[in-house]
């Protein structure tokens, strides 16, 4: 299997196709509903007036999601009360509610890569090709498996939006993932999404 | 004098949260062997009974969405419902303590995490059930993930679109509608819970109840457990398979019930439970608490 490690470089994010299995290897931030709703707001369509200590963290956020990825993830982290942070669950949520966002993180944020489940649709496939980036899956609810390819805690950012929502800075090792969106326009859930359509409609002519 | 069973209750949340059910745990085995060697979808099979060992062996949640705790208490007569409810109240704050949970209560309307799985009177959902005096109090808990309760689709029939009238023939096609709809994102393979009929609310936590069931368990009705058989086969006939990855594995299990509805409402309720299916029982009798 391909082992990756982050920041990623256009070339390599390039050379990545649907299908494939790859281990991921570096820093990286969790970041899902709140998170992405807050970003798009607050700095990249400036709705939303900074407040408390967003422009700090938006520095340090630039800095972070360089060349690497988001990690739509809710985890389970214990150590909350002394912050000596531990992930013990930390599966992938479902991506598509991230579908108005995405492409506009990718692109202000120079994000190479998302990790999630369930696949995206065609804003951020389109977001894919131009930053460029893609879509990597992890496998949803393997949350104990995946915990233990979090190897330390960096940090945390928002933890007034709660534990799922906060954004965690981790450093992982060996992260498996399969891409099923990819920088040249190929997408696995476009494909199964049609594909399964014919079925369904072959089926839904069949007589009871 | 009616026993503290909080202490009893945390380690159902426990094993709820980190240990899967034999008959889940034994489907999901079953399931690898009909994907392609190498494939993603086997390769997500693997994963997921690594991850069912793993959690088990550990104490930790099998999902990081510990999901909505749905509990039914089936309570002795004379028992009180108070007490019961204050206990599983107290358990819920414990496990989220010791990590069994993530805190998972965000208020609505202000957005803010509670911080210990308790929200307003609904958070956890409880369900008491008056039983006989002589009867053994049974508590079971099922922990439903955010991913999964999204695609769950509710129709009212007739449905035009998808050509479904008001019968069995309507609710196959509404019910394959749901599962072509949820893809991957239910975290597939999944077992669909079915309701038929009732109100939109009652329908809704029908189709959640059926699915404490065993896996495999047929409906009583011939007419139904055929229709439950029909939408496995055809539910994997659409090659959705884990995760959505494409593959032969979508739906593990199919669960219909039936209710009464109004004549002028015929609801069809899909409740989607991802693999993840975390469903456990305890019975307390006199001294002894048996988990199942």
């Amino acid at each position: 299997m391909r082992e990756i490690t982050l920041p990623i470089s256009d070339e390599t994010i390039r050379s990545l196709h649907v299908g494939e299995p790859v281990t991921l290897t570096g820093t990286m931030v969790t970041g899902r509903d709140a998170a992405h709703k807050w970003l798009i707001e607050t700095f990249i369509k400036k709705t939303r007036q900074p407040q408390g200590d967003d422009l700090k963290v938006y520095d340090e956020l630039k800095k972070l999601l360089n060349g690497s990825v988001i990690y739509h993830c809710g985890p389970v982290v214990s150590g909350l009360d002394t912050k000596d942070y531990k992930f013990v669950a930390a599966g992938p949520t479902t991506s598509i509610r991230e579908e108005p966002y995405q492409a506009d993180v990718m692109k202000h944020f120079n994000v190479k890569g998302v990790i999630g489940k369930g696949g995206m649709g065609p804003k951020t496939l389109k977001g894919c090709q131009k930053t460029p980036g893609v879509y990597f899956h992890a496998i949803g609810g393997a949350a104990s498996y995946i915990a233990q390819r979090v190897m330390k805690v960096l940090g945390v950012y928002k933890m007034e939006f709660g534990t799922p929502e906060a954004m965690w800075v981790i450093e992982v090792k060996d992260f498996p993932v399969v891409v099923t969106m990819d920088a040249h326009g190929a997408s696995q859930h476009a494909v199964v999404g049609d594909s399964s359509q014919k079925v369904l409609d072959d089926l839904l002519a069949k007589p009871y | 004098m009616q026993p503290d069973l909080t202490e009893k209750i945390l380690e159902l949340i426990r094993r709820t949260s980190s240990s899967l059910p034999a008959d889940v745990e034994k489907r999901l085995r079953e399931s690898i062997e009909k994907e392609e060697p190498g494939s993603a979808a086997r390769g997500a099979l693997e994963t997921i009974m690594k991850n069912i060992e793993l959690s088990r062996a550990n104490s930790t949640p099998i999902c990081q969405d510990t999901g909505t705790p749905i509990f039914y208490v089936h309570y002795p007569e004379g028992w009180s419902t108070r007490k019961l409810r204050e206990q599983i109240r107290a358990a819920m704050v414990d496990s989220t303590k010791r990590n069994f949970m993530r805190p998972n209560a965000v208020d609505a309307i202000y957005d803010k995490n509670s911080g210990n799985n308790l929200g307003g009177e609904d958070f956890p959902t409880i369900h008491f059930e008056e039983i006989d005096a002589d009867q053994p109090l049974v508590i079971e808990l099922m922990l439903k993930g955010g991913g999964c309760e999204n695609v769950g689709r509710q129709y009212s029939l007739p449905d035009n679109s998808l050509g479904a009238g008001r019968d069995l023939a309507g609710v196959r096609k509404v019910a394959l509608d749901a599962v072509q709809k949820a893809q991957g994102q239910g975290c597939a393979p999944g077992i669909l819970g079915i309701a038929i009929g009732g109100d939109r609310g009652s329908s809704y936590a029908k189709s959640k109840e059926v699915l404490f069931s065993e896996m495999g368990k047929r409906n009583a009705d011939p007419e139904l457990a055929k229709l439950e058989e029909r939408l496995i086969k055809e539910s994997n006939e659409m090659g959705i398979g884990p995760m959505g990855f494409g593959g032969k594995t979508t739906v593990l299990d199919t669960k219909i019930t039936g209710m009464h509805r109004l004549p002028a409402s015929y609801f069809v309720s899909v409740s989607y439970m991802c693999w993840a299916y975390r469903r456990r029982k305890m019975t307390v009798k006199g001294e002894d608490v048996i988990y199942d």
